[in-house]
């Protein structure tokens, strides 16, 4: 089949005093009519800025510089504003990230999908309100009509990013780009959206450009793959050839990164738990001034669990899962309503605010976003030494502490003079990692502490833990929406769902003979499965 | 909606109550009372005994718990007092100042508002370019200038030199303007003061409305209607312009106050018959009854607006009301 959009050696300068003086070099790309070529790359490998230069929706003072993009024998790198705007939408149109910012939050979803046939089309109000409701119904949203008069927010982010792709598909468009659509999503959900997109495709022989880090979805859904790396395609062909027999090693490494699903082979740990959740539970009340519109949310019900010294307890669920309010109440950053939380026997969720801050000592915390878990404005030598100061550590051990707990993380200890924003995203949770171990802590309790990190990144910071966790006789609490990520690190696994523990124990036994039906449905909406497998 | 528009209503009781009965006390503070004023103003002689006369008969020979319970209990009965300076009722003397101030506010408002809308959007279409620099400047040069030398220099230019504008007052008097001709007359009245007052909000509006449109430029979904094929102009009215108006709505409700204290100035400059100029004379007269009632009827009109405001902000966001509305 012959190529409808054709990107032909496109380079994309960045303005001076920017990181490399390309965001695109030379970047030649291919899309047939009715096929799926996946964009891999890491974070700043200018897969998206392909996306925008197609668009040409380029940040201001970034422009195409060289090249030619052909989509319906036009070349989109010098044509005039006017004509991109009748192609945009149209011709190609895009669905984004993010579904909850991507929509405007102060306009209902259905006009927001009518306002794509009033700008290209002469409809009239009628017909364009029985298109949208058509395209609603396509997407399968539950509920269409009601959904046309939803507001953003009040859909679910499932829901946004179907409303997303109706308003994409709006005026049966050639081309379609797909900016990382399902990276925001849950587990179940992303397999729901990829296998919409793909049906939808197939259907509307729709080209689809779609932009992605990760190569389970690149197996679950591509044609044909390319990747990127600084700007530069690496390697590109067909999606069997590049995923089973790779070239490039930046490709090979891509893919090595990607963990497989079956669990390692157990570990002995200690059968003495350090740390025992009994019947813990929690209530979010909201509302409830004059007894109206009172709404209670049970996030955490009667959760029992046991945490061996020196073993690593993997909490897994989806978003509202309870797992992220459970890990708070273990830290005791909110109350849990009922249950005993005990660290080697002594009831935490009784003690009194004093008894507290000593107990602090014997678990902390390393969070997800290392971007704003760390204050911007203190040096991170200080930030480190922050907790010991605080406790009692005169000021230039802490520091001195804090370069050896630098080199122990695979930091340089130089480094500690340094700001927050001078380091990468994995550098940066290895300093929320040092802080954490600072206090010289018997438990750490970790709330996704890789989700925000690309997959090559990821694989060292969980090696780093793991290691951690050898050398310092740790016990570890992680929490996280990635099966791939439990199973690379934990002993046992507990899956939440609604804020009850459905199913726990030994990780190899939960996840190659799962015992509940939302267990085995986790693992089968993981991305590329088959793949791995293949493997 | 009608639920929690009545509890905000209801919030605002309590507010009304601190700020009267602290007015009232704070009033105690000041040297001398009504008495005293209307003496002075009969050419002083100090009759002690009508003066004592005078107290008895004005309430005023009680305690000042007594007298604060007395007022109080008689506001609840929706009853201001009597002014013994102008010797009507406080009600008929605010109500007879009342539509110059609510005309210069509302006049002013709509005035900044508009036009720190329209010069804000402007300023952001153009951002660091030579129209921003521009409107930049002048916003600030309107914010750093007292209002009354604004209005003294306006009323120098435009009425004695040029003589476009009348000078002050609220209407010519004596010239028997009727109709259309008696409109005009007003309106041209109101010119100058709403002006001298407006520009300073108009600075304040204008660079919250520019800030507000540039962080909303760079939202995600204002990247979604450029990729659905939207031209500049009908992103920015369908898409940025409401986003970026929720903190200037806001800001009106905080404001009101402001402007309510800011008419006093202009309304001296301009000799305007309003609520400001009314508070300036009860205070020299100690006219306790007046500048409470005053106090009262401001309060009201504050909060009033402030609940509109919220109204008006939960019509904008649907965010708002329905998921905070327990």
């Amino acid at each position: 089949m012959s190529a409808i959009l054709s990107i032909e050696g496109v380079t994309v300068a960045l303005p001076p005093g920017a990181d490399r003086p390309h965001a695109l070099d030379a970047v030649t790309l291919e899309l047939r009519a009715g096929e799926i070529l996946c964009v891999v790359g890491e974070s700043g490998s200018g897969k998206s800025m392909t996306a925008s230069a197609v668009m040409r929706l380029l940040p201001p003072r970034v422009g195409i510089t060289a090249g030619r993009i052909l989509f319906e024998g036009k070349d989109l790198a010098t044509a005039t504003e006017v004509e991109m705007r009748a192609i945009r939408g149209a011709g190609i149109a895009m669905i984004f990230q993010e579904p909850m910012t991507a929509l405007n939050p102060l306009r209902p979803v259905g006009d927001q999908i009518g306002e794509m046939f009033s700008i290209h089309t002469d409809l009239s109000a009628d017909q364009i309100r029985a298109r949208t409701l058509a395209l609603l119904e396509e997407v399968r949203i539950p509920d269409p009509k009601l959904a046309m008069r939803a507001y953003p927010h009040e859909l679910s982010g499932g829901q946004r990013q179907r409303a997303m792709i109706a308003m994409a598909l709006a005026l049966s468009p050639r081309v379609l780009i797909a900016d990382e659509p399902t990276t925001a999503l849950d587990v179940t959900t992303q397999a729901q959206i990829l296998s919409l997109i793909r049906d939808l495709q197939r259907r509307l022989g729709t080209g689809v450009l779609f932009i992605t880090h990760d190569f389970g979805v690149v197996a679950e859904i591509a044609d044909r793959v390319a990747v990127m790396q600084h700007g530069v395609v690496v390697e590109q062909g067909e999606a069997a050839a590049v995923l089973n027999a790779p070239q490039h090693p930046y490709t090979k490494a891509l893919i090595a990164a990607v963990p497989p699903l079956a669990a390692p082979p157990p570990r002995p740990f200690s059968d003495e738990a350090i740390l025992k959740l009994e019947g813990v539970s929690k209530t979010y009340r909201t509302g409830g001034f004059l007894g109206r519109n009172k709404r209670v949310t049970r996030a955490v019900r009667d959760v029992s669990l046991a945490l061996p010294r020196g073993g690593t307890l993997g909490i897994v669920g989806e978003s509202g899962s309870g797992k992220s309010t459970l890990a708070r109440c273990i830290m005791r950053l909110i109350k849990p309503d009922a249950g005993a939380i005990r660290l080697d026997g002594t009831d935490l969720a009784t003690q009194s605010p004093s008894q507290h801050r000593a107990s602090a000592k014997r678990m902390q915390m390393v969070f997800q976003d290392p971007y704003a878990s760390l204050n911007p404005r203190r040096r991170v030598g200080e930030l480190v030494a922050q907790g010991p100061i605080i406790h009692g550590t005169p000021r230039n051990t802490a520091l001195a502490r804090a370069k050896e707990l630098f080199a122990l993380v695979g930091l340089d200890p130089a480094a500690t003079d340094r700001y927050p924003h001078e380091f990468s995203g994995g550098q940066r949770q290895r300093i929320g990692i040092a802080r954490a171990l600072a206090l010289e802590p018997e438990v750490l309790v970790a709330d996704e502490p890789v989700s925000a990190l690309d997959v090559s990144v990821q694989a060292q910071v969980l090696r780093l833990l793991a290691e951690l966790r050898e050398r310092l006789g740790l016990s570890i609490v992680l929490i996280t929406h990635d099966l791939r990520v439990a199973v690379q690190v934990c002993d046992l696994v507990a899956v939440m769902k609604e804020g009850e523990v459905v199913e726990s124990g030994p990780i190899g036994r939960v996840f190659e003979a799962p015992e509940h039906p939302y267990t085995r449905s986790l693992l089968a909406a993981v991305p590329g499965r088959g793949f791995q497998a293949a493997r | 909606m009608l639920a929690l528009a009545g509890r905000r209503l209801a919030a605002s009781i309590p507010s009304l109550l601190i700020i009267l009965v602290g007015m009232f006390l704070l009033l105690q503070l000041a040297p001398g009372d009504t008495v005293d004023a209307l003496m002075a103003q009969m050419g002083g002689g100090g009759d002690a005994q009508l003066m004592a006369e005078l107290r008895a008969f004005y309430g005023l020979d009680l305690s000042v718990p007594a007298r604060l319970l007395n007022y109080l209990w008689r506001l609840v009965q929706l009853d201001l007092g009597f002014s013994a300076i102008y010797g009507k009722p406080v009600a008929t003397v605010i109500l007879e100042r009342l539509p110059a101030t609510l005309f210069l506010m509302t006049a002013s408002l709509s005035f900044a508002f508009f036009f720190g809308l329209l010069f804000g959007v402007i300023a952001a279409r153009n951002v660091n370019r030579w129209p921003d620099s521009v409107i930049s400047t002048l916003g600030l040069v309107f914010y750093a200038t007292p209002s009354f030398w604004f209005g003294l220099m306006a009323i120098v230019l435009f009425s004695v030199h040029l003589q476009w504008l009348p000078a002050g007052g609220m209407e010519s008097i004596g010239e028997g303007f009727t109709g259309i001709h008696r409109v005009l007359d007003i309106a041209a009245h109101f010119v100058l003061p709403t002006l001298t007052l407006g520009l300073i909000f108009l600075a304040i509006y204008l660079r919250i409305m520019r800030a507000s449109m540039l962080e909303v430029l760079t939202l995600d979904f204002v990247r979604t209607a450029r990729a659905k094929g939207l031209d500049e102009t009908r992103v920015i009215t369908r898409h940025v312009l409401r986003n970026a108006m929720l903190p200037m709505v806001t800001l009106i409700g905080l404001q009101a106050g402001t402007m309510l204290g800011g008419s006093v100035v202009v309304e001296s400059v301009f000799s305007l018959p309003g609520l400001g100029r009314l508070a300036y004379e009860a205070v020299v007269q100690r006219d306790l009854n007046t500048l409470l009632g005053i106090v009262f009827i401001s309060a009201l009109l504050v909060i009033f607006v402030n609940f509109c405001v919220d109204l008006l902000y939960a019509r904008l966001d649907p965010r708002i009301g329905k998921e905070t509305g327990g």
